[in-house]
């Protein structure tokens, strides 16, 4: 595929991702953010994001399966969660957390198990669509041409 | 002519702040530290209250040391919800210090709670700021530290 098309795609794609509210404004920082002297920011908080929240996922797991729940510490991952959702602009990821802290102050087992459900369903996609933009920025770089600003 | 120098709080133009920035995730140091650097100030991170004292040289074995980390900085950034001490603790455990009760503190938090928000001007907090940090949100604080 040409330079062009890629490029065009790659804006098609970002777009999509806002109006359906996978990310938001906060990404935009981030990719602002991102210049000559830290080439790879973006890539690198986001790689950072992936491995925080799975281990965040894999803890909330365990919490939850405990016979006495600890909905403190349920709560404190969710917080956790929930701020690195929101400093990387995964809204929807960070809307879920909303929900789940409600579900936590409920101390109710089986609605925060589904609040986990859902949240882990939002992450892969989120985790999907982001690894879908790297890899087109890659192709268009390794077509010769620059990455283009979505503002 | 009376000659002074110049306290910890007030910088030159040329000279880059000294920022100390403290936050229990992750994600959210290395985004506060990008966006400092990118408003061309030096950073330091930690990632709890223990750890930005004892940088600071107030931790608790430290009364008799030659830290003088502290005399170096010329701002704190703090997140409020940590685990172990807050960033109000920490607040006031600066505030208590007669090297450092000058060096403006900057509260962080992802929740606008008005009693909290209150609770840390009170303490002496230079400013509350809500999270996530803009590019915006430092470049305003850098012109305030630098008192332009």
């Amino acid at each position: 595929m040409e330079v062009g098309q890629l490029q065009r795609s790659f804006v098609e794609y970002m777009a999509s991702l806002f109006r359906e509210g996978f990310l938001d404004g906060q990404f935009s920082q981030l990719q602002q953010l991102q210049d000559d002297s830290n080439p790879e920011f973006v890539v690198e908080v986001v790689s950072l994001f992936f491995e925080d929240s799975e281990r965040l996922l894999n803890d909330l797991t365990m919490a939850l399966d405990q016979p006495n729940v600890d909905f403190k510490q349920v709560d404190a991952h969710v917080h956790q969660l929930k701020g690195s959702s929101s400093s990387v602009g995964a809204q929807r990821v960070k809307n879920c957390c909303v929900l789940f802290r409600n579900c936590c102050e409920e101390q109710n087992t089986e609605a925060c198990l589904r609040c986990l459900q859902q949240i882990k369903q939002e992450y892969l996609l989120v985790k999907n669509k982001l690894q879908t933009l790297f890899e087109l920025e890659q192709q268009i770089v390794a077509a010769g041409g620059a990455i283009p600003m979505v503002q | 002519m009376d000659f002074y120098s110049s306290s910890s709080s007030t910088i030159s133009a040329q000279e880059e702040p000294h920022v100390l920035a403290v936050d229990d995730n992750l994600i959210d140091r290395k985004l506060v530290e990008k966006l400092l650097k990118k408003s061309s100030c030096k950073v330091t991170t930690a990632e709890n209250g223990l750890r930005a004292l004892e940088y600071l040289g107030l931790g608790a074995n430290q009364e008799n040391s030659t830290n003088n980390n502290g005399s170096k900085v010329n701002m704190i950034i703090t997140d409020y919800c940590m685990p172990g001490m807050t960033g109000y603790e920490l607040l006031k455990k600066i505030k208590e210090s007669s090297i450092l009760k000058d060096v403006p503190v900057v509260i962080m938090s992802s929740e606008n709670i008005p009693t909290r928000i209150d609770q840390c001007m009170e303490e002496g907090a230079q400013m509350f700021m809500l999270k996530p940090l803009k590019h915006s949100d430092v470049k305003r604080l850098r012109c305030q530290l630098m008192q332009c």
